[in-house]
């Protein structure tokens, strides 16, 4: 088994059919210029993103501020930059560690079957019969306000997403001939399960893990709005907008630009999942 | 018969349900009763706290004692409020549900009419302008969504009222001109699922043989697709809405505080900012004990709707 160059190969090929696809390169572009925006705000942003002007206060857009200031004068484009770090560690770290916990029980349940079966999946019914953001809000709170809390938070809420993905996969890839072949020549369970079945998991978890990361961002949005997310003055979109609500008459912008960007790294994921599923089903 | 076993599984949803709302509490860094005492620290008042709520006893008894108290419909008092939070939970249920069901007509109207027509015309244009908001739909975060409905509709145009809420018992008009806004914000991204669900399961349900033969016979096209067709892509979006419903409630928590809405997802935001840690638990317990019972009244729904599945299970 030559499985090293052909899972090179078959990644190679998998980006060129992502290009190639509308909505897949729509959301590669919208996703990289985001973690780029986030990587580069220290070196880009015009000011200081907790930098106050108290002679520049709720002003509108204007040459010195492109996208106004805040009511503490702040300069909004520079905060709005900054913000980007938190929804992308969030999107990244939350559904690193929901893979990272919800795949292996899924693996596990799926083929284990029996007790260890019923008692993973009725806690996935479980955690899935709680709205995710309502679950993820209570977690955050009870935990404290942190960027840390509410990554873990949203990856409790994502988890049961991933089981049920991973136990259905392994239950299906387990009545393959070859599945059952291997299992006759004596190998044994967990090379069974890493070697034999993992990778058939693999397609379906990309998909599904780059759409959780398009939730992740909305989620971790509303807990910074619900100042359950990195505790101001640090800039994140949710805490802009919720000083934004309080001025919806009065200084649109402070509302209309974080808004915007929550929707486009949001879009983007969503995009690239759709593109990623498109691209896999047509190998 | 068939739901009787799903009854089990059921049960012991609740009863995980149950212990991960106990288990919140055991997050909370610092000592429970202290957090309790609130203001008042001193020594005495934290004892009698641990004393009266059991504090001092093994987490398994606590636990017992507590969902002992949850079964009676006790799940402590609120710290703000000072009322039992059962009664201030059930007492904002009716507003969520209000709002909830709203927002589900609004998806259901939205959502499976652009769907067929997407279906319909699969491939044009129509199809895929209807595509690429429904993407839009499902990426758009509520309360953003909004904020720039009441920038718009309320503050721009003076047409809806921004905020707050009119029971319909006492002004249908104006509580319905209220909740307009709101119940959109919240059935917006349902509307996108059922959307996509509706067009795909239409499109299935364009090329069986069935339609086939209704064309052949010569029936007209709208009979096709409104009657045949339509009844049988419909029995997957139905069991979805009655799922999505549970997913309405805990979208409402943004929605209502965006628009003032004195639903349970105000409750909770409030809550939230209180540090009111009690009513969090309850709200949680109540939306996944709604969900689960919603969960089984769709498999009915289902049951009902597809003899297929009422013939199939019983035989």
């Amino acid at each position: 088994m030559s499985t090293k160059a052909e899972t090179i190969a078959a990644h190679d090929g998998l980006l060129a059919l992502l290009w190639r696809n509308f909505a897949g390169r729509s959301g590669a572009i919208l996703v990289v210029f985001f973690i780029l925006m986030a990587a580069t705000a220290p070196l880009v942003a015009p000011y200081a993103p907790l930098a106050s002007d108290w002679n520049a206060v709720l002003q509108p857009p204007s040459a010195a501020h492109l996208l106004g200031t805040d009511e503490l004068g702040r300069d909004v484009l520079s905060r709005l930059l900054w913000g980007a770090q938190s929804p992308i560690v969030a999107a990244f770290g939350s559904v690193a560690l929901a893979l990272a916990i919800g795949v292996p029980l899924g693996l596990v349940a799926g083929y284990a079957g029996g007790v260890t079966d019923a008692v993973i999946s009725r806690l996935t019914d479980t955690l899935l019969a709680v709205p995710g953001i309502m679950l993820a809000i209570a977690l955050a709170l009870f935990l404290g306000g942190s960027l840390l809390n509410a990554t873990l938070a949203i990856a409790v809420a994502a988890v049961p997403a991933f089981i049920r993905l991973a136990r259905a996969r392994t239950i299906q890839v387990m009545a393959e001939p070859y599945v059952e072949a291997a299992r006759s020549v004596g190998v044994r369970t967990v090379r069974l399960l890493f070697v034999h079945v993992f990778p058939n998991l693999v397609p379906p978890l990309i998909v599904q893990a780059t759409l959780a990361m398009a939730v992740a961002v909305i989620a971790e949005a509303s807990l910074s709005f619900l100042g359950l997310g990195r505790p101001p003055p640090a800039p994140s979109w949710g805490s802009m907008l919720t000083v934004g609500k309080d001025y919806i008459g009065s200084a649109p912008w402070l509302s209309i630009w974080p808004g915007l960007c929550i929707f486009l790294v949001t879009i983007g994921f969503s995009l690239l999942g759709d593109g990623l599923r498109q691209s896999l089903e047509r190998r | 018969m068939i739901l009787l076993g799903r009854l089990g599984s059921i049960l012991a949803t609740l009863f995980l349900l149950s212990v991960i709302v106990f288990c919140l509490q055991l997050l909370l860094p610092g000592d429970p009763a202290t957090i309790l005492a609130g203001e008042d620290r001193s020594p005495e008042t934290i004892a009698s706290i641990r004393e009266r709520f059991g504090l001092d006893q093994p987490l398994p008894i606590q636990y017992v004692r507590w969902l002992g108290n949850a079964v009676q419909g006790d799940l402590g008092m609120s710290m703000r409020f000072n009322q039992p939070v059962v009664s201030l939970v059930l007492s904002k249920l009716p507003v969520t549900f209000q709002l909830a069901t709203m927002a589900l007509v609004i998806a259901i109207l939205i959502g499976v009419t652009s769907g067929i027509v997407a279906a319909v015309y699969a491939g044009t244009a129509v199809d895929q302008t209807l595509t690429v908001l429904s993407v839009f739909g499902f990426s758009i975060p509520n309360f953003w969504l909004g904020i720039l409905l009441i920038m718009v509709v309320s503050v721009q145009w003076g047409l809806l009222p921004a905020s707050g809420y009119v029971s319909p018992l006492v002004d249908p008009w104006e509580s319905f001109r209220t909740m307009l806004m709101p119940a959109f914000v919240l059935g917006s991204q349902l509307a996108a699922i059922l959307m996509r669900h509706t067009r795909s399961a239409m499109i299935e349900a364009l090329n069986t043989d069935y339609v086939r033969t209704a064309y052949a016979k010569g029936m007209p096209r709208r009979r096709i697709i409104l009657r045949h067709a339509l009844r049988n892509a419909l029995v997957p979006v139905v069991t979805l809405g009655a799922l999505e419903f549970g997913q309405l409630l805990g979208g409402s928590v943004l929605t209502e505080y965006v628009f003032s809405v004195p639903g349970i997802g105000k409750l909770l935001v409030d809550s939230v900012f209180n540090r009111d840690y009690p009513v969090v638990q309850a709200v949680v317990l109540c939306s996944g004990a709604i969900y689960i019972v919603l969960n089984l009244l769709a498999d009915i729904a289902y049951v009902v709707l597809d003899p297929r599945i009422r013939r199939g299970r019983s035989a």
